[in-house]
C-alpha cells in the first residue's frame, strides 16, 4: 500500500510540474519568440506592423553608414530589397560595411526599423548563418562571396 | 617531425581504447580476470598516449610549426605566449583533442584510485570508459585531425579570434571539459551498474565524489565563462541564455539533480532507478553541449568548425551513446527493486521535489533551444528565442525550488515534520520581511518582482544558517561548545551550507543586476561629466597606442562620488591587424553594492565619443555566490565518508556479477 501511494504522490507532484511548464512555455512561446526575416520576405509581408519584434539580417549596404552622435543609420540588404535602419548604441566590434549582420528591433510607423540590438557575431568566414542563407535565398550568394572581407 | 609522434599516438590511444573497451565489458561478462585486470593499465597507457599527443600539438603551437595546419589557421608568430599555449584548445580539433585527455585522465584515476571497486564493476565502468574515448578518438582521426600537414608551410598563421584571445580562454574550456568529462565517469558507473542490475548504497558512495568533482568544475566553468563573457563583450550583461551557454548549463542542472538524488540512493536506499536514469541524462547533455556547439548549427561565437560530416558523426554517435543507454536502461531498470519508504512530507520527499523541478526547469531550457532548429526543419521559418522566453519559464520554476532548498534540509528522513520545520523557519520568514522592507526603502522604482527575488534570497539565507546553528546548537549551548561540534560536522554539512548559501547569494546578485541595471549611452566630448547612479564619471582623455599584438585605444574617465576622485576606469577598443578584427575590452570597478562599468565605442563626426557607462548592481554577487558554491562542493568532496578506502560493501561482490535476471 505505501510504495503505491508514495508513487502515486510523486507521480501527482510530477504531473502537476510538467503541466505548469507547459502552460509557462505557452504563454512564453505566444509573445517571445521573435521571428527572422530577410529585406525581401519583409518587403512581401503586408501582415507585419510597426511595434512588432522582429529580427532582419543581410549586409550592411557599402556607403550608408551615417553617424549622428550616437544614433547610427544603415541599410541592411540582400542585394534585392533594402530596409533602412537606425540604432542608438555602441556598434558591436565586428560591424563594418559590406559585411553580415542581424538586427533586432521593430519597423518604426515610417517604415524605418528601428533597431535595439545589432549582433555580428560571426562564424569564421564572417557571416552570421542567416544572412547567408537570406543571401542564397536572394539568389545573390555568389555576388556576396565576391563582396571584399 | 614531433606532429607525426602526435599523431602516431593518437592512432595507438585510438587501439588502446579499443582494446580496454573489450577487455573490461567482455572480461566482466565471461568472468576473466586476466582481461578484467588488463583494462586497469589500458586506461593508464591511454591516458599517457593523450598526453603525448596533447603534448605534440601544444609543442606545435609554441613553436608556431605553420606546417601544421591547425597552427597556421589558429596561431601567429606574434600572439603572446598565453594565447599560444592557450589556443591548443582555442579550436575545434584542439579543443576535441582536450576533451580526450580529460576523458583518458578520468579513466586513468578510476583506475588507480579504485582498488576498493569490486574488480567486476571496475572492469566494466573502465569499459565504458574506453567506449567513450573510442568514440571521440575516431571522430578525431576521421574527421578533425590536429595533426593533419600543410604543403607549402604558410609563411606566418592566421592567428586567432581575438575574442579569444584573454586569460579566460585559459581556464574557462578546461574546467567546462572537466565538468562535462566528470559527468561520464557517473555514465559509466551508471551503465556498469545496469549491466550488473544492482544498485546500492556502495554504488552511490563511489558515485557521488564524481558527481560532486564534476558539478564543482561544471559550476566554476560556468562561471568563468559567463564572467568572460561579462567583461569581454562590453554588453554589460553577464549571461545571455545564448544557445551555447545553455549547452553547458543543461548538464549543469542535471548533474544538480543527480547530486542530491545521490544522496538519497546513499542514505535511504530509494530512488535508485532514477538516480541511474539521471547519471545517463546528465553525461547525455554533455554530449549534446558538444554536438550544438561544434557541429555548428547553432551559430555562435563558439562554432569554430561548420562541417557536415563532424556534425553527422557527432550525431551519430550522440544516438549511439544515449539511444543505447537508454535501451538498456529500458529493459534493466524494472529489474532493480526500490527500497526505503518515505512519507511524501520528508527529507526524502523534498529531494524528489528538488528534482522534478529541475528535470522540469532542464526540459524548458532544452525547448527553448531546441525549438528554433526544430521550426526552422519543420516550417522553414527563423525564430529566435531570447532572455524573455527563459525568464518567463526558467524563473518561474525556481521559485518554488528556493522556498524548498530552505525547508528540505530541516526535514526529518522518512518522515517529515512541516510545521514543525516551518515554525524553525520562523526567523527566516522574519529576514525575509526585513530584507524586503530595506530593499525597498533603498530602490523604490524597481519592479515589484525584485523584491520577492531578494525576499528570496533572504529566505534561502537565513533558513540555511539556521540549519546550521540547530546541527552545532548554537545559543543553545556555549559558544565554544557550538564551535567544537561545528569542527566535529561532517563535511558534508558544511558543504551544504555553503552549497546552499551560495545560491542564496547568487540570487540576490542575479536579481539585482536583472531590476536596476542603469544604462546610459551618449556621445561624449572631451572634459564632459555624466551622473550614473550617483557616480559622476567625466572623459578626460582618449589616447591611442600599441600592445603585443594590437593597436588600442584607451579612454581615461575620472569617478566621483559625492565630490571626491573616486577611481579612474580606462577601457580600451583594441584593434588586431593579423584578423582585422576589433575587440571591446569594458574597464570595470566593484563595490559592495555593484559593478561600474565603462565601455568606449567610436568617434563620431561631431569630434565626441560614444560611450556606455553602466552600473551593475550585486553583479559581485553572483561571481562570490558561485565561488561559495564551488567551495561547498569541494568541502563536501573531502568528506571522510567519500575518501578513498571507506565505501565497503557489505557483502562480498562475488565476481563475475550473478546472471542477470531476466
Amino acid at each position: 500500500m505505501k510504495p503505491k501511494r508514495r508513487r502515486l504522490y510523486i507521480i501527482g507532484l510530477a504531473l502537476l510540474c510538467l503541466g505548469a511548464a507547459t502552460a509557462l512555455v505557452l504563454t512564453a512561446f505566444e509573445d517571445n519568440i521573435v521571428f527572422f526575416y530577410s529585406p525581401t520576405e519583409l518587403a512581401e509581408r503586408q501582415d507585419i506592423g510597426p511595434g512588432r519584434m522582429m529580427r532582419i539580417g543581410g549586409l550592411v549596404a557599402d556607403g550608408t553608414v551615417v553617424k549622428n552622435n550616437a544614433t547610427v543609420s544603415f541599410t541592411v540588404t540582400d542585394l534585392n530589397n533594402t530596409v533602412p535602419v537606425s540604432y542608438t548604441g555602441i556598434l558591436p566590434d565586428l560591424f563594418r560595411e559590406g559585411q553580415g549582420v542581424v538586427v533586432e528591433g521593430s519597423l518604426g510607423p515610417d517604415g524605418r526599423f528601428m533597431a535595439t540590438e545589432v549582433l555580428a557575431k560571426h562564424d569564421e568566414n564572417y557571416m552570421p548563418k542567416e544572412v547567408a542563407d537570406a543571401l542564397k535565398a536572394s539568389g545573390q550568394w555568389q555576388h556576396a562571396e565576391e563582396a571584399p572581407k | 617531425m614531433i606532429p607525426e609522434l602526435g599523431n602516431f599516438a593518437l592512432a595507438l590511444a585510438l587501439i588502446v581504447s579499443f582494446v580496454m573497451t573489450g577487455a573490461g565489458l567482455a572480461g566482466a561478462q565471461m568472468g576473466n580476470a586476466a582481461w578484467m585486470v588488463a583494462a586497469r593499465p589500458a586506461a593508464i597507457a591511454l591516458f599517457g598516449l593523450s598526453s603525448i599527443a596533447f603534448a605534440a600539438l601544444t609543442w606545435a603551437f609554441v613553436v608556431s610549426d605553420f606546417s601544421v595546419s591547425n597552427v597556421a589557421a589558429n596561431s601567429h608568430s606574434l600572439k603572446p605566449m598565453l594565447y599560444k599555449v592557450s589556443g591548443v584548445w582555442g579550436n575545434h580539433e584542439g579543443s576535441m583533442l582536450l576533451w580526450v585527455l580529460m576523458l583518458s585522465l578520468f579513466g586513468a584515476a578510476v583506475a588507480v584510485l579504485g582498488d576498493n571497486l569490486p574488480p567486476g564493476l571496475r572492469a566494466r565502468v573502465l569499459g565504458v570508459q574506453g567506449g567513450i574515448a573510442f568514440g571521440f578518438l575516431l571522430f578525431i582521426l576521421l574527421t578533425s585531425n590536429p595533426f593533419d600537414r600543410l604543403d607549402p608551410a604558410p609563411l606566418d598563421g592566421q592567428g586567432l579570434n581575438p575574442l579569444l584571445q584573454d586569460p579566460g580562454l585559459a581556464f574557462h574550456p578546461p574546467m567546462l571539459y572537466l565538468g562535462y568529462v566528470g559527468l561520464s565517469v557517473t555514465f559509466c558507473f551508471a551503465i556498469a551498474a545496469l549491466i550488473e542490475g544492482k544498485v546500492d548504497a556502495a554504488w552511490a558512495r563511489w558515485v557521488r565524489p564524481w558527481t560532486l568533482a564534476a558539478w564543482s568544475s561544471l559550476t566554476l566553468g560556468i562561471a568563468l565563462g559567463s564572467w568572460w563573457a561579462y567583461y569581454e563583450l562590453g554588453w554589460g550583461g553577464w549571461w545571455f541564455w545564448d544557445p551555447v551557454e545553455n549547452a553547458s548549463f543543461m548538464p549543469w542542472l542535471a548533474a544538480t539533480a543527480l547530486l542530491h538524488s545521490a544522496i538519497v540512493v546513499e542514505k535511504r536506499d530509494a530512488l535508485k532507478t532514477w538516480t541511474v536514469l539521471l547519471a545517463i541524462i546528465a553525461f547525455s547533455f554533455s554530449l549534446l553541449g558538444t554536438f550544438l556547439v561544434r557541429s555548428g548549427v547553432l551559430t555562435s561565437v563558439h562554432a569554430f568548425a561548420t562541417d557536415p560530416a563532424r556534425g553527422l558523426y557527432i550525431l551519430l554517435f550522440l544516438l549511439a551513446v544515449i539511444g543505447g543507454s537508454l535501451t538498456l536502461f529500458a529493459i534493466r531498470a524494472p529489474a532493480m527493486k526500490s527500497g526505503g519508504l518515505f512519507a511524501p512530507v520528508s527529507r526524502e520527499g523534498a529531494l524528489v521535489l528538488n528534482n522534478l523541478l529541475l528535470s522540469t526547469a532542464l526540459a524548458t531550457v532544452l525547448l527553448g533551444t531546441l525549438y528554433p532548429l526544430f521550426l526552422e526543419v519543420v516550417s522553414g521559418d527563423k525564430v529566435s528565442v531570447g532572455p524573455p522566453f527563459f525568464n518567463a519559464t526558467f524563473v518561474p520554476l525556481m521559485i518554488p525550488l528556493i522556498i524548498a532548498m530552505a525547508a528540505g534540509p530541516l526535514m526529518g528522513w522518512k518522515r517529515g515534520d512541516l510545521a514543525g520545520v516551518l515554525s524553525r523557519l520562523k526567523v527566516a520568514g522574519i529576514a525575509v520581511g526585513i530584507a524586503i522592507a530595506v530593499t525597498w526603502w533603498a530602490q523604490s522604482d524597481g519592479p515589484p518582482l525584485a523584491l520577492l527575488g531578494i525576499g528570496l534570497a533572504a529566505w534561502l539565507f537565513v533558513g540555511t544558517l539556521i540549519e546550521f546553528a540547530e546541527r552545532t546548537r548554537l545559543f543553545r549551548v556555549p559558544l565554544s561548545n557550538s564551535l567544537r561540534r561545528a569542527a566535529g560536522l561532517p563535511r558534508s554539512a558544511w558543504g551544504l551550507l555553503l552549497g546552499h548559501a551560495g545560491v542564496a547569494i547568487l540570487v540576490a546578485g542575479v536579481t539585482g543586476s536583472s531590476a536596476w541595471t542603469v544604462e546610459k549611452i551618449q556621445a561624449m566630448a572631451i572634459g564632459e561629466a555624466i551622473d550614473v547612479a550617483g557616480y559622476s564619471f567625466t572623459l578626460d582623455a582618449v589616447t591611442e597606442g600599441q600592445g603585443p599584438n594590437y593597436q588600442y585605444r584607451r579612454a581615461a574617465f575620472t569617478v566621483r562620488h559625492d565630490g571626491k576622485v573616486y577611481d579612474v576606469l580606462e577601457p580600451e577598443k583594441r584593434f588586431f591587424p593579423v584578423e582585422r578584427n576589433e575587440t571591446t575590452e569594458a574597464a570595470i570597478r566593484s563595490t559592495f553594492l555593484g559593478d561600474l562599468y565603462a565601455v568606449i565605442g567610436d568617434e563620431t563626426p561631431q569630434g565626441t565619443w560614444v560611450t556606455r557607462i553602466y552600473f551593475n548592481p550585486l553583479v559581485p554577487w553572483i561571481w562570490a555566490g558561485c565561488l561559495i558554491m564551488v567551495a561547498g562542493g569541494l568541502v563536501s568532496l573531502s568528506d571522510r565518508r567519500l575518501r578513498i578506502g571507506a565505501p565497503q560493501r557489505k557483502r562480498a561482490t562475488p565476481s563475475p556479477a550473478p546472471a542477470p535476471a531476466e
